[in-house]
């Protein structure tokens, strides 16, 4: 069963562990407390279609798994696809009556940044587009982790990676991160979040109110890594939290095209908090320091602009 | 591939496929959620003990577990200042990787990092 009553507070969460241990994540790793509460909420009456990535290695090395749902397991550019194509087929049969009609199963696709950002990204929009009852989550640990830390669209501007290396010519990722929360809106569907683990209930919260949603639904959570954002183990919860407090990351909610902030910061943290905990940051001028500062106080801005209300405070200090 | 199929049959019987022959086809993994039997333990270096009269039942380690190593069990628990808690906060100790997060998110410290012996 599904968890069927709004989650307010810590103690909604279902005791229930739907997630093996045992599986070969990281020491820290974000990903997997996305995936135990994901598992808590979807319960047993859903099927998981999971893109390659971290946590699709790290769960599944044959003959073992960690899963204790229905599994599929798919390359890294077809996760929308695969995810339509197992919706599709419930809905044929139910119309047959194999299945009970009123038997409410879902289909949730889980991927990466790789595999929603980049490879991915065709085939999520097909699924978003047609209009699939599917739940798409995406752990975003902002590179390509599992093969080595190779940048993602998904890598913010500064960002030391194996492929955008720090040195004379170079000072890390050029790019800003591409705005995947802009590309699930230009598809007017019904439920779009953004989460942070660190926000165990919000997150927890917007996953089942991305499972009960009628059509598509993305739930875009940030995912720290603790090898590939060159954190300490026991900081990976920290960072995540720090990302909202600082304003890097946002937590939204865009209900059929409703935007609300739904953890407000009346003052946020400077950038430099963020960063200076990250060893993928540590090259970092002051100059380019500011310049994040800079795009994060304009990002805030238009937020604030767009749900109509300050969410977002200015910098404290 | 039915449950008839003779590879399937072959493949059922045993605990994990011994020889290739043995391989289904699509390998279909049938026992959902065993990688509970792989223990982790070895990974850590510094452990996680909880202190039970510091103690306060907030729930945050087992929220920000990785791990699901953080088991929340129904066994009564009274501290030395006398409050009386239904529940109780243990450590799988056999699947806990010692990442410290638990330990760092307390927010009263009742969790401490050992080292490790063995």
């Amino acid at each position: 069963m599904a968890l069927s009553k709004p989650v307010r507070t810590i103690w909604d969460i279902p005791r229930e562990e739907r997630f093996a241990p045992g599986h070969t994540m990281c020491q820290g790793c974000g990903a997997a407390i996305i995936m135990r509460h994901l598992t808590k909420v979807i319960g047993k009456d859903a099927i998981i279609v999971q893109a390659t990535g971290c946590v699709e290695v790290t769960t599944t090395a044959f003959p073992r798994t960690s899963w204790l749902n229905p599994w599929l397991h798919l390359a890294f550019e077809n996760a929308g696809a695969g995810a339509s194509g197992v919706e599709a087929a419930l809905k044929a049969l139910k119309r047959k009556g194999v299945i009970d009609p009123n038997r409410k199963i879902k289909v949730v696709a889980i991927a990466g940044d790789g595999g929603t950002f980049d490879i991915g990204l065709q085939s999520l929009s097909g699924m978003l587009e047609r209009g699939h009852n599917v739940m798409y989550v995406v752990y975003d640990n902002e590179a390509y982790m599992n093969t080595g830390i190779q940048r993602s669209g998904a890598t913010p501007l500064g960002a030391w990676t194996t492929t955008t290396p720090v040195g004379k010519k170079l000072r890390g990722e050029l790019r800003p991160k591409k705005d995947l929360i802009g590309i699930a809106l230009a598809h007017r569907i019904p439920y779009i979040a953004t989460a942070s683990p660190a926000y165990p209930t919000d997150m927890v919260e917007k996953l089942r109110k991305a499972y009960e949603t009628e059509g598509p639904s993305l739930v875009h959570i940030i995912s720290p890594c603790t090898p590939g954002w060159r954190i300490r183990n026991e900081d990976s919860v920290k960072v995540a939290r720090l990302a909202v407090l600082t304003g890097m990351w946002v937590l939204l909610e865009i209900v059929n095209g409703k935007p609300r902030v739904t953890v407000k910061v009346p003052k946020r943290k400077p950038v430099r908090e963020y960063l200076r905990l990250q060893g993928r940051f540590r090259h970092l001028t002051d100059e380019e320091i500011a310049r994040i500062q800079k795009m994060v106080d304009e990002y805030v801005e238009e937020i604030n602009r767009w749900v109509g209300e300050q969410a977002i405070g200015p910098v404290e200090g | 591939m039915s449950i008839k199929d003779e590879g399937f049959k072959r493949y059922l019987g045993k605990k994990y496929p011994e020889t290739w022959r043995d391989m289904p086809i699509a390998a279909i993994v049938p026992w959902p959620g065993n990688t509970a039997e792989v223990k982790t333990h070895a990974w850590r270096t510094i452990k996680p003990v909880i202190d039970q009269d510091k103690c306060i039942r907030c729930r945050l380690c087992w929220t920000f577990c990785p791990d699901g190593a953080i088991l929340e069990v129904d066994e009564e628990y009274k501290t030395s200042s006398g409050r009386v808690f239904k529940i109780s906060y243990k450590v799988d100790y056999d699947h806990c990787k010692g990442c410290g997060i638990c330990a760092a998110e307390c927010p009263v410290n009742a969790i401490e990092m050992v080292p490790e012996e063995r």
